[in-house]
């Protein structure tokens, strides 16, 4: 009956109606604290970020190598309790320019997060990270990158102990 | 549609106060083996659909449910939350076997309550945001409110409510999951510091972390794998006043509700006589007193007295949170409900151990989702 | 034992607006009024109620089920919410359906409410809080990583252009310049407007993008033998479908969504319908971007694998196309108040099914419609399957 329907419901606001004070309104800030246990998965993999490497886990069943390690392989539900030190290098596999930062601020030289495919793991897996000591119109899927670090005394544990991954020069380039 | 639903397997981890060793994934996990070694089902092949219950804010990330399949077996399969209490989850699970198109559904639910610092704060954005929060007062302001009108209304007596909570803490020393247990007289319970008087903390539930897996099935699924299913008979669950503004303080119609849908699923027109042993929403103590009269199982003030009596100790005519519920366990949070649900179908397994009780065959699980919420459901399980 | 029937008989919805003078609770009740007022039903009619909305992050409400609960209807009734991200609102039609289809009840409301303006100084910033807190969060990440990301892998893997995705942002905000609702219709836009706009994430530019917004929609849902004392028209749920993928994101191809594939087997099977391409008349699959659109189509089977852009650029899909897909508008063109947007194009499909969409009307009498929404970390799919007759196989 949509097409009866004249007038709907629902009252658009504009910037105005805020800023002269014909709508009133509660501002509020919220702040919620955790401490997440790590576990042993995820512990392991922390504890390995701050010694300045990268571990995975590896499925016998499914023969498959995996990052981050976890302590059930997803696709067999079998434990997964076999770690594996990967390589810091990898493959991008798919990247992006972003002009906004996570709270929607514009920026100028874009941050430059990628999907990077691990040496030492199964085909397609990979980690979020981002990329630097890059220009934005060379970065290509398929791109050979490594781990650039922290340096080892101010590492803690974390995903930031690897600040970005940096392009790899390929032979002959 | 309309066939019956069973229990079939059950698997948890916990309770304890803190967790530190284990992830929520890893905690989960745990509870997800058990349950399915139990049911003796493989969830890759052999179960259609999974629920969890969880909220974000609890979990301290948004859209939790992203973060559910992996450790439940349940990659590329149908999964969704629930965000209520485990036995809102429960009742999900036997609408889907109801419906004929999944014939074995597991239900999660867990709490890792200690990764929360600020619990108290995340609960009071459960409350209005315009009307109530600016106030800043504790979230346990409405346990006071609501309280004092239950004690007013009935005349129910501080002493009553602290046999509450002795009789679960003694409960709880004899059940291994329980993370607070303890050796109480009635003195312990009417004494520490206040919280929102009339309530005062050692008539509180502390919170544990922990986590519960049930695994359900068709009569038709459950009779192949299982040689001692136990029967949902009746799933209900009601919403009372979200507003403190338009509630009534002194009873909890929602629970009532909740309980009638379940008993005329059940066909139990006589609670009294039909329910042999319940677990009940203890999250403060007056609460069972206010849950067990809610609930049909005592008259409308009775519940103080014939605690008192000792009608509710596990020798007595009707054993109420013979678990040690919230009080003695260890409040779960969303996951409370289902660890009363895994406590009902123990008991009614035979697999209680020393708090085993004698010759039950049918058990009532009741959750409350906390406050500000007038939000509850009951399940009824049976051999 | 043949499965229980279920229709829609009942439906209505709040314009989406980018910031809403009315409260979430309000908004709940406006699109429920006018739902069951679409069906002269009652509250007293009304035996259980679902809520579908999207993180409680948006309103800081722990919760938030909980507090809309009076807006939609629930007082003294059974409620629940049930939630799958970004999926949520093609999700909460589906807890209906299986809050009918079990016999436990005889009619269910279905709501989905979302108020996106709370958050201050703006929605993506709670998006944060959906990467895992350990290995991704500090990153700083945002919600339009994953879906450039994931964009840039669906081009390269197939060869696609910015030109070709774009076309269905161009179609869809044209669609929606006829819905009453819509908050972007646009009828004059060009494929050039969405090349031109503003680069937000490369390849993504903002007219690529569905606008946050805040807006509610509600259906009311009956069993057979109730549905048909109700109206004339009911148009019946024939198939359900829901898929969850591993929570490891970076650990499969984002090329392909094989979630949505689950998902809408799932639904196909429930159905009946054994060649979707030809037995499905109208498609509403989710479309928060334009890139979607296409991936959407090729997991639920209505394209090749990277063929949904050559169907764009054919017409295919236009409205008066052999496939429209998007009539509403879609959220690129009505609007993304996201659980309520996902409602939305059941709704709309319930509407073109009865022949009701007005300037919107798929030609040719539509007798199957199929809606799609997917959420969380491009990981979720649901799906439902609607038509003019019960349709459906009897269960298992």
């Amino acid at each position: 009956m949509t097409s009866k329907i004249k007038n709907f419901p629902g009252t658009p606001l504009s910037e105005s109606d805020f800023t002269e004070g014909k709508v009133l309104s509660i501002h509020d800030e919220m702040r919620p604290q955790f401490a997440w246990d790590t576990g042993i998965g995820i512990g392991s993999y922390l504890a390995a970020l701050k010694e300045g490497y990268l571990l995975g886990s590896h499925c016998k069943t499914c023969e498959k190598t995996v990052i981050p390690p976890r302590t059930v392989c997803e696709w067999c539900f079998d434990p997964m309790d076999s770690y594996v030190r990967l390589e810091d290098t990898g493959t991008i596999n798919t990247f992006s320019l972003c002009y906004v930062t996570w709270d929607v601020q514009r920026i100028t030289e874009p941050e430059l997060p990628a999907v990077i495919e691990i040496d030492g793991a199964s085909p397609l897996h990979g980690i979020l990270h981002k990329l630097g000591e890059v220009k934005p119109e060379d970065i290509h899927i398929g791109m050979k990158v490594q781990a650039v670090w922290k340096p080892a005394e101010e590492r803690e544990g974390a995903i930031t102990d690897i600040l970005y991954f940096k392009p790899i020069k390929e032979a002959g380039s | 549609m309309s066939e019956r639903v069973a229990v079939i397997g059950v698997g948890w981890s916990g309770y304890r106060p803190v967790s530190p060793e284990l992830s929520y994934k890893e905690l989960m996990y745990e509870a997800a083996v058990k349950a399915y070694a139990d049911a003796g089902v493989d969830p890759r092949t052999e179960v259609d659909s999974f629920v969890s219950v969880a909220e974000d804010f609890i979990e301290g990330t948004s859209i939790f449910d992203e973060y559910v399949p992996d450790q439940l077996g349940a990659a590329l399969k149908p999964v969704h939350t629930i965000p209520g209490d485990g036995l809102h989850g429960l009742a999900t699970g036997v609408m889907l076997v109801k419906t004929g198109q999944a014939h074995v559904v597991a239900v999660e639910a867990h709490s890792k309550a200690s990764n929360v610092l600020s619990l108290p704060e995340i609960t009071a954005y459960a409350q209005d945001p315009v009307l109530n929060r600016p106030l800043k007062l504790n979230s346990e302001f409405i346990a006071g409110l609501e309280m004092h009108r239950y004690m007013h209304e009935t005349g129910t007596s501080l002493e009553q409510c602290a046999a509450v909570a002795v009789k679960n803490k003694r409960n709880a020393l004899n059940n291994p999951l329980a993370a607070y247990g303890a050796n109480w007289i009635l003195d312990d319970a009417l004494n520490g510091p206040q919280l929102a008087w009339p309530l005062i903390k050692s008539q509180a539930s502390d919170h544990a972390d922990g986590a519960i897996v049930v695994v359900l099935a068709s009569e038709t699924r459950a009779k192949v794998l299982s040689d001692r299913p136990v029967w949902v008979l009746g799933a209900g669950w009601c919403n009372g006043a979200p507003s403190l503004e338009s509630r009534e303080w002194g009873t909890v119609p929602y629970i009532t509700k909740a309980a009638d849908m379940a008993y005329r699923q059940a066909g139990i027109d006589n609670p009294k006589e039909a329910i042999k042993f319940a677990e009940v929403d203890d999250t403060y103590a007056y609460k069972e007193l206010m849950h067990l009269e809610a609930l049909g199982l005592c008259g409308r003030g009775e519940a103080g007295s014939l605690t008192e009596e000792g009608m509710t100790k596990t020798d007595g005519k009707l054993p109420v949170n013979a678990s040690g519920g919230s009080l003695g366990m260890g409040h779960l949070l969303d996951a409370s409900g289902m660890s009363r649900a895994l406590e009902v179908v123990l008991q009614l397994r035979g697999n209680a151990g020393d708090r085993q009780l004698a010759e039950v065959d049918i058990g009532l699980a009741q959750s409350w989702r906390g406050v500000p919420t007038t939000s509850g459901a009951v399940v009824i399980l049976a051999n | 034992m043949g499965m229980r029937k279920v229709a829609v008989v009942g439906a209505g919805m709040t314009r989406f607006v980018r910031r809403a003078l009315e409260t979430p609770k309000e908004l709940a009740w406006q699109a429920t009024r006018m739902a069951l007022n679409s069906c002269e039903m009652t509250l007293d009619d009304i035996d259980a109620v679902c809520m579908g909305t999207a993180p409680d992050a948006f309103d800081s409400v722990h919760m938030k089920g909980e507090y809309l609960s009076d807006g939609a209807g629930a007082w003294g009734k059974p409620y629940m919410r049930s939630y799958v991200g970004g999926g949520t609102g093609v999700f909460a039609p589906i807890q209906g359906w299986y809050h009918v289809a079990s016999g436990m009840f005889d009619t269910c409301l279905v709501v989905c409410e979302e108020k996106m303006s709370s958050y201050f100084p703006h929605a993506q910033a709670a998006f944060n809080t959906i990467f895992d807190h350990t290995t991704e969060r500090a990153l700083l990440p945002n919600l339009l990583w994953i879906f450039a990301l994931e964009m840039n892998r669906y081009m390269n893997a197939y060869g696609i252009s910015k030109e070709d995705i774009a076309r269905v942002a161009v179609k869809n905000k044209r669609n929606a310049a006829d819905h009453p609702c819509a908050l972007l219709g646009d009828p004059d836009i060009t494929v050039d407007d969405v090349l031109n706009s503003e680069l937000l994430a490369w390849p993504v530019n903002r007219l690529d993008v569905s606008p946050v917004s805040d807006g509610a929609v509600t259906i009311v849902l009956a069993a057979e033998e109730v549905a048909k004392r109700i109206t004339d028209k009911p148009i019946w749920i024939q198939g359900v479908g829901w898929s969850l993928d591993t929570a490891y994101w970076a650990n499969r191809d984002l090329a392909y969504p094989t979630y949505v594939e689950y998902a809408a087997r799932m639904a196909y099977e429930m159905a009946g319908v054994k060649e979707p391409r030809k037995e499905i008349n109208i498609v509403e699959p989710y479309d928060p971007f334009d890139y979607k659109e296409c991936h959407h189509l090729e997991g639920l089977q209505l394209a090749d694998k990277g063929g949904a852009p050559q169907l764009v650029a054919d017409g295919v899909t236009l409205r008066t196309g052999n496939m429209p897909v998007c009539p509403s508008g879609g959220l690129l063109g009505v609007g993304n108040p996201i659980a309520a947007a996902g409602l939305m194009k059941v709704a709309e499909l319930f509407w073109q099914l009865r022949g009701e969409a007005g300037a919107r009307q798929v030609p040719g009498q539509p007798k199957r419609g199929l809606a799609q929404a997917w959420g969380d970390l491009m990981q979720v799919g649901t799906v439902v399957i609607m038509g003019t007759e019960p349709g459906g196989e009897v269960a298992r």
